[in-house]
Formats: structure tokens, sequence, C-alpha cells
């Protein structure tokens, strides 16, 4: 942590010192996110039926790098994340784009880049991106200037451009995340109710021309959700197996690695997509309503640290990865519980996997920075008051 | 102007982040309001759901009770069999190995390519059949070289076995592989390979021999891969059945009759034990277990000598002379004729146009009762069930137990056929003739018996009692043995005087002077036995081919031949066994049955199962049920 060479000349111009910087972070909140990470490490480990290898090591050890992600992009001056916010869109895009030339032309659906220890996917990096954008964006529109309809154009082309690139993929899961975050932003920059209500509208009546660029799994999966006994052995097997798993964990569940339904494999996926539904059988609603509890805390420092910024751009951005964070929890635990369609989305700091972890630790950074830095001044382009 | 146009937005901020916030606290307690809807509400219903995941219950067969003669000697026990088996993720290369098991064991090229078929159809941990039915060589050459064979195992089971193969075999029957129409509901029926009893015994006592299936619970995963076995719960090996069969004396009497087509019965006559019950040609059990093919299956069911039918029960056949101690002891009872009053024979007699006649052409002259029973006088017996009517002869003979199935209640016992004047009316529709009353009173026309109906009514002649037949001693569940209580039987309703006059005419029949069956008395001095010879008619003899002269029986088609009937019990003066013999087709009764009569109750009378235990009687004890003996 002592080298942030790169930093310097930066931090000359800034208001803080590195070490004034690391005593402003909330070490309490990275508590928190040691502890979920601490209970996804024992998940693993009863996944792996009692054994460190292959998955709890490993994940601590992304874990590990992830958390000295989040210190790092805590200490980037919060007023360059702004100037690199359309840079940083452009380069996510680019890549996306990338990815998707590479798959059509390799026939292959190699969708992610390999950075050895994890495998990228530009759609990850592009909730992301997406959040800091709209945040620049909004952060120089006027309430009145948000009104007009003229203004919202720009902001819609950013969401909707890269979404339709994801939704090709095809990732249901992703795209849908990104809409809703995106979404969450438009919220809270002010634009006006009604429009969503209209755009809501506009979006059911599209159903019929998104429907055929549904991939078939994509589109069985939503009938199998809308009607379970479609399938019983198929799409909806996995989504009865994970039900049974959680009922049959009762209040306090089976006990650790003691998991009937997940250790003898009727869970699928017990590492990744299905983890909060293996916890919840080992532990009952009591371990889920903890792990609930955590992520709530979590949820609750985002908002705090949204309201006590100074400036719109860090509000926005707070707002911005707190919503996609709470997306991940809601997303995951409400597709393993049955009510909403299976998408295979991972349950923040707990589900193994190498890219969520690069995703969420980034968006905890760029919480944290927004902490840090909640009350610089911040012009309308990134200067002090160069607006 | 900056600071004003940032408080208001500072102030929507606020706003929409509270409903933004609320909006999500709202999701969040729908997830707890869904967990606990799982977890509390239906925690029940998912529990049961997961315990019907994880466990599964496995039915263990219970071993197949015995069946042992008498003495404790084997008909049907289980034999160990060996078959190997392949589990292909305990092999590296399915084929190579199949290639070293070759080297050990005959394995056939289907064998091989089923095997390579079937493996890559199942998953890699469940064993498949590679071969059944080793040979206990095979099954040792295959444990010597397990190291050259990984994923090899061999595997042990029991398979019926008739270790006396076709001696017993119809009264055993067979067990054979479940049909649909067997489905009871007993789940042990739906395993693949059980057996159950299809004929005989086995299919008469088929549920006590059975036995009870025992449970296994284990755990499985999603694959049915078995993790562990939660719980098991023996079953109850089936009964071991003890018959009244004597395995000496129905292997001597099924190699007496040899090729023929016939049957016998031997029975002890003071407690209804059926010692012999034997029918020949047989078939081999075992075949049935292992499965006929269909060129065996044609054989047997092809052959004009019907190997299947246990002609012992399911042959019906005109009992012919034997059925004249039932003639007359009727003419006695209804006082008709005195013992002493005599008919004379002049070779036949008329009635209207129509002549009966007599076997003896010349005729016998003057017949008194024994001498009729002893010579077998045909006229003599027309001219007396012409005097008490056919209904009275069949009263008499139901006494006998005649015309009904006996208590042995095998599948496939017919009741043979004592005719009445009603029976022809509503059966056959016309008028009861007087000519049928003639041709009841020599025991042809319309009446019909089986072998083992004839051993009763000789068993009941020799007792004046109504004796039934059984089979079964005593049954074993566990090492208690629960016997037969002795069977009293109460005595048939006639006149001891009647039978004793009937009796001696049977005495003259072996031992007299012209006895019929004169030529095959018993060879000892102290004992003898009294019977009845009968030669029934199979073919019509017309008017023409009497006056040609009868020819030789061996010169006639075999199907055209008469059946040779004989009857009898000994000793004479202390009677104990009771015996039946009927050869299909074998031409005249005192040159064919009678021989083989005297030959068979020589044998009985020489073990004398009845009084003389066997030597080694107490190898009941020593063997243990289900292991062979």
């Amino acid at each position: 942590m002592t080298d942030v060479g790169f930093l310097a000349d930066r931090l000359k111009r800034g208001d803080m010192t590195l070490s004034e910087k690391l005593r402003q972070v909330s070490w309490s909140l990275v508590f928190w996110l040691c502890a979920i990470a601490t209970i996804g490490f024992f998940m693993l480990y009863s996944a792996a039926n009692a054994s460190l290898d292959p998955w709890t090591t490993r994940q601590a050890i992304r874990f590990g790098l992830g958390l000295f992600m989040l210190l790092t992009i805590a200490m980037i001056d919060i007023r360059l994340v702004m100037r690199y916010a359309y840079p940083f869109y452009a380069f996510v895009f680019a890549l996306l784009i990338f990815v998707e030339v590479r798959g059509v032309v390799g026939g292959g659906a190699q969708r992610w880049i390999d950075l050895g220890i994890v495998n990228l996917q530009p759609s990850e990096l592009m909730k992301v991106a997406v959040v800091l954008a709209l945040a620049r964006y909004f952060h120089r529109l006027s309430l009145e200037d948000t009104g007009r309809p003229t203004f919202l154009i720009v902001p819609l082309l950013i969401v909707i451009v890269p979404v339709m690139l994801i939704l090709r993929q095809p990732d249901l899961g992703t795209s849908l995340m990104v809409v809703l975050g995106a979404g969450a932003l438009f919220f809270m920059a002010g634009v006006r109710l009604w429009k969503f209500i209209a755009l809501i509208l506009a979006a059911l009546a599209a159903i019929p021309i998104t429907w055929p660029m549904l991939a078939g799994y994509q589109q069985n999966r939503i009938l199998t959700f809308l009607n379970p006994e479609r399938d019983p052995l198929g799409a909806g097997y996995h989504i009865l197996q994970s039900k049974i798993a959680l009922g049959s964990g009762g209040l306090f569940g089976k006990g650790f690695m003691q998991g009937t339904q997940s250790h003898l494999n009727f869970l699928p996926e017990r590492q990744t997509d299905f983890i909060f539904t293996m916890l919840a059988e080992e532990f009952g609603m009591v371990g889920g309503l903890i792990l609930i509890g955590l992520y709530a805390i979590v949820l609750i420092y985002g908002f705090a640290i949204a309201l006590r910024c100074r400036h719109q751009f860090g509000r926005l951005v707070a707002i911005g990865v707190t919503t996609t964070f709470f997306l991940y929890v809601f997303i995951n635990v409400a597709m393993v519980m049955g009510l909403i369609p299976v998408v295979g989305v991972p349950l923040p700091l707990i589900s193994y996997g190498g890219t969520a972890i690069i995703t969420i630790m980034m968006c905890m950074g760029l919480l944290m920075s927004v902490y840090v830095h909640r009350d610089v001044q911040l012009g309308v382009h990134g200067g002090y008051d160069d607006g | 102007m900056i600071i004003n146009r940032d408080n208001d937005r500072i102030h929507l901020f606020h706003r929409r982040a509270a409903l933004l916030g609320g909006g999500q606290a709202l999701l969040v307690s729908a997830l707890v309001g869904r967990m606990y809807y799982l977890q509390v509400t239906e925690a029940d219903r998912y529990r049961m759901l997961a315990e019907e995941n994880r466990i599964n219950l496995r039915l263990l067969p219970p071993t197949r009770g015995r069946v042992l003669d008498r003495f404790g000697e084997a008909l049907a026990v289980n034999r160990q069999k060996f078959r190997v088996l392949i589990v292909s993720e305990k092999t590296r290369d399915v084929a190579s190995t199949l290639d070293a098991l070759a080297a050990v064991i005959d394995l056939s090229e289907y064998d091989r390519g089923r095997v390579q078929k079937e493996v890559r159809r199942r998953r890699s941990f469940v064993p498949v059949t590679v071969r059944e039915n080793l040979n206990w060589e095979e099954m040792a050459s295959i444990q010597v070289n397990a190291p050259d064979l990984p994923g090899v195992i061999v595997d042990e089971g029991l398979t019926r076995h008739y270790p006396q193969a076709q001696t017993a075999a119809h009264v055993l029957g067979y067990v054979s592989s479940v049909d649909e129409d067997d489905l009871t509901g007993d789940p042990l029926l739906q395993l693949p390979g059980f057996r159950i009893g299809k004929a005989g015994v086995e299919q008469k006592f088929d549920l006590a021999l059975r036995g009870a299936g025992g449970t296994s619970q284990v755990e499985v995963n999603a694959l049915g891969r078995v993790i562990r076995e939660l719980e098991r719960k023996e079953g109850q090996a089936g009964a071991d059945l003890m018959l009244t069969l004597d395995e000496r004396l129905q292997r001597f009497a099924s190699e007496r009759l040899g090729a023929e087509s016939a049957a016998s019965v031997v029975m002890d006559i003071h407690t209804g034990e059926v010692l012999v019950m034997t029918s020949t040609p047989s078939y081999d059990p075992n075949a049935f277990n292992r499965g006929l093919t269909q060129r065996e299956w044609n054989a047997l069911s092809g052959d004009p000598r019907a190997p299947m039918t246990n002609k012992a029960i399911s042959g019906q056949y005109s009992p012919g002379s034997t059925f004249k101690m039932i003639v007359a002891m009727t003419a006695l009872e209804q006082g008709a004729i005195s013992p002493d009053q005599t008919v004379y024979c002049k070779g036949h007699t008329d009635l209207g146009s129509r002549r009966f006649h007599c076997w003896e052409k010349r005729g016998h002259g003057p017949m008194n009762m024994v001498q009729a029973i002893a010579q077998s006088c045909d006229v003599y017996f027309y001219d007396v069930a012409k005097r008490v009517g056919v209904d009275r002869i069949a009263d008499m003979a139901r006494r006998f137990g005649l015309g009904e199935t006996t208590a042995v209640g095998l599948a496939g016992e017919r009741g043979g056929l004592i005719p009445t004047e009603a029976w022809k009316r509503e059966t056959v529709g016309e008028s009861w003739q007087q000519g049928d009353t003639y041709n009841v009173g020599i025991g042809q026309g319309y009446v019909l018996t089986t072998p083992l109906q004839l051993a009763v009514m000789a068993a009941r002649l020799s007792t004046g009692l109504a004796v039934e037949p059984v089979l079964t001693r005593q049954v074993m569940i566990d090492g208690t043995v629960i016997q037969r209580p002795p069977q009293v039987f109460e005595a048939v309703t006639i006149d001891p005087a009647h039978i004793a006059i009937v009796r001696r005419g049977m005495f003259e029949v072996l031992n007299g002077a012209r006895g019929t069956a004169r030529a095959s008395k018993l060879k000892s001095k102290d004992v003898q036995m009294s019977g009845k010879t009968g030669t029934t008619q199979v073919k019509r003899i017309t008017m023409a081919q009497r006056e040609a002269g009868l020819p030789d029986s061996d010169q006639v088609p075999w199907k055209e031949r008469n059946h040779a009937l004989f009857v009898a019990y000994a000793p004479e003066d202390n009677p104990r066994y009771a015996l039946s013999v009927i050869v299909e087709h074998g031409g005249g009764s005192s040159a064919v049955a009678a021989p083989i009569a005297r030959d068979i109750m020589t044998e009985v009378l020489r073990l004398d199962p009845s009084r003389k235990p066997r030597l080694n009687e107490d190898r009941v004890a020593e063997t243990q049920p289900g292991v062979p003996a």
C-alpha cells in the first residue's frame, strides 16, 4: 500500500495526504465485507466436501486481491474518476465489441478475456462503466435540464447500446442488471416518474419484438418460471431441487456440511449460483437471515455514503454501485427461491468465480472513494470549480 | 446560482433516496417472507421431499424354502450361481479388460458387444452383467486372475435347483420368471430375475416357500450412486416344506414305468400320505428355471405322450374293470344279488338288437360274485348293473372318492366323471339308455377316473374308511417344525361284510387259480397283494372286426391300443399301502399293468417307508435351510 507513486502529482493538488485518506476509509464497511466473504469461504469449503480445494483457497486469494483493488480505487481522487468516466466507458465498450467480434469470427462463445487468475467479462465491467458515465452526465445537468426530453437521449444511448450487445451474447442476467442499475440513476437524477411508467409500457410493447431475440434456453427459462410444471426434469428440476433444499433446511438447518441436497448433488451449481441455497439448507432460515442482514448493512452504508456526499457525481456513483450490489443479492436470492426465473447472477462475495469479485470490489472501491472524497469540491468537468 | 441549483437537487435526491431505499427494503422483506414460507410454513413438506430424494428403498429377496421328501431328501433346493460383472469406472479400458477376461473364461462375441453397448448407456458405477451361470471353476479362475481384471467382480446368487431332475417333476412343478398376470402387488414380484412357482407344489405353496422380502434403506446421490446403507430389515426366508413322497420309491416307480406314457400313485392307507405320484414321460424342471428355448418348448408341447401333463391327477381314464368292485358293492347293498347267486356267462349278452360281449369270448359259465371279480367276467356285471341302475352305482362310486377332486389340491387336478341319468339329460341332452348302464357296469362308457382317485378307491376298499390323500407332512419355518395333525377318517357308509366279499374277489385276482393277474402275485411267501385288473377300449370295436378276430395289440397303432390299468393294496391280511397304475395304450392289464404294480408294491413293502425310518433320517436337522443339501 505504500507504492502509490502514480497518484503522487494528483495528491499534491488534493486536500489530503495518503495517510489522511487511509484514515478516512470506512474500515467498518471493510470489516462487514470481510465478514460476508468469510461466510463464503466456509460455504465453499462445505461445497467441496470439507476441502479447501478447489474453491476456498482460490476464492480467498481473489478476495485478497480484490481487497487490495478496493483500497487502491478508494485512494483515487474522485475528480480523476469523474474525468476518466467517459474514456473508461469507451474502453469497456471497445472490449465488448472486441469479444463480440471475436465470438462471431471464432465461431465460439468465448465472451471473456483471460487475465490469468480471473477471466474478465467486459459485460461485467460495463455495469460499472455505465454507472460512472451516467453519473458524470447527470452531474453537470440541472434539474430543469433533466426535465427536458432532449437531454435524456444521450444517457439512454449510453445504456441501450451496450445492453443490446450484451443481450446478443446472450446474457439476460447482466443485461437486466445494467438496465435496472441505470434506471436507478435516472430516477435519482430526477427524471420524472411518468417517464419511467411510459418506458415500462414501451418495454412491454416491445416484448413481441425482443422475444425472438432471446436464445432458446432463455425463452425456456421464462416459460418454465411462469409454469414450473412445464418441465419438471429439465429447467424446472433445478429450481425444484433448490426449493426442496431450502425448505428442508427449516429454521435452524441441517448443520454445517450436513446438507443432503447439496452434498448428494441434487442441488446444481452449489458453489456458484445456488450457494445461498446450500447456506440456507445447512444453517436454516436463521443462517439465511444473518447473511441477508449483513448485506443490508452494506446497503445501508451505501445509502449513508450517498447522502453524506457533497457532490452530485459522488452521490450518483454511490447510489449506482449500491443498487448494483443490491441487484446482485436480490436477483440471486429471489432466483434460488423460485421468485423469479433462473438467471445466472452470482451471490456477491459468496459465489465462487473471479469476474463477479472484480466487479463487486470495484463497486465497493468506488463507493469507498466517494466516501473518502465526500467533501471534495467538484466542478462540472471534474475540476475544483471549472464549471 | 450554483448553490441554489444544487440545493434543489439535494432535496430531490434525498426524497428519491428514501423511495429507492424503501423500495429495496420492501424487496428484501419479500425475500425474507419467501424464506419464511419455504423454510417454516412448508418446511415439513420439503423435508419429506428431501428424504424421498435421498433415501432409496431396496428389496432384499428372501431365500426360497426347500422342498424335501418324507425323509429329508432334497427335491428342490437353492444352489449358488455365479455371474461376472464389470464396473466401467474401475477399469481403465473396458475393451482390453474384456480381452483379458476372455482369456480366462469363454466369452462370446455377442456378449462382448452387448456389454460394450450397455457400458456406454449406463452410468459408470453401475455394474453390467458380462455372463451368468458361471461354474465353480470359471469363478475360481477369475478370482485367481483378479489383479489383471480391474473392475471385474463376481457376484454370487441363488438359483432354484431340482437335484432329482425328472423324478418328481410333476409333483414339484417348477419356478419361472414372473409374468404380467402373476403380479399381485407384492413388490418382490417386480424384482428383476425373481422366480415364482408355476406348477405343482411350487405353485400351490408358493407364498409359504417365497417368504417375505427384507428392505434396505440406502442413501443415494442425484445420480443414483449408493453412498451408504442407513437401515436394514432382514426378510423372512421361505418355509421349508416336507412332502409325503419317498424319493427312492418315486424314482423306482418312474424308472419302472420307463418310456411308457403312464402314471402311478402309491398311498399309505392309514395316513392318506401319497408316497409315490409319478407320471411319465417327464421333464426337467431345471430347464424351466433357466428358461426354455423355443425348440425345447416345441419338443415338450408337441410330444403325443404329453410330458408336461401330470397324468396322475390330470389324466382321466375309463376305469374299466377296476370299477367292478363298485358295481358289486352296489348290488350287494341293494340286495339285487346274493354273493353266492350265479349268473351264467356264455360270452355275451343281448340287449334288444345290441350284443354286449364278455372279454372271454368262450364264456365263463356260471359265475358267483367272487369268481366274477377274480375272472373279471363282463356278462355278470352287465347283469347286476342292469338290476341296480346307474344312479345307485354313481352313489356308491362317490362314497369311494370317485367323481370329484381330492384334497391334494394341486393345480390341474381333474375330477373325473361319474354319470347319472340326470347328468346325461342335462349334459348330453339325451335320456339314459339301458346300454349306457351296461357300459357303466364294466367301467366304460361315460365313466372317467384319475389314477389318484383309483388309488384312493383302493385305499378305501382296504380300510373301509374315507381315506383322503395328502402330499405334505410338515412345514419348517426358522427351525420351528409344524407337523400336519394326523388325519382322522370317517368310515365309509357300507356294510363291512360287503367290502369283505369284494376284497375276497380282489385277493383271488392275484392269488386265485383262475385270477386274471395270477401271474403277477407277489413272490413273497408271507405277504400277499390284492388287486384288480382293468383294460379299457380306446376305440370302438366293430362287429366286423370282432368276427374277423381281434388282432394282437402290438399290431394296432399305438394311439388305438387299449389302456392298461391296475389297482391294488397290500399286505392282504393287514393292509398298509394302496396303489394304482395306468399305462396309456399299454395293451392288456394283466400283461402290462399288473407286473408293474407287483414290482412297485414289492419295492414299497421292502422299504416300508411308513414303518421303517430311513437310516439317515436325521439329515433334516443337519442341513441348513436354503443351502444345497
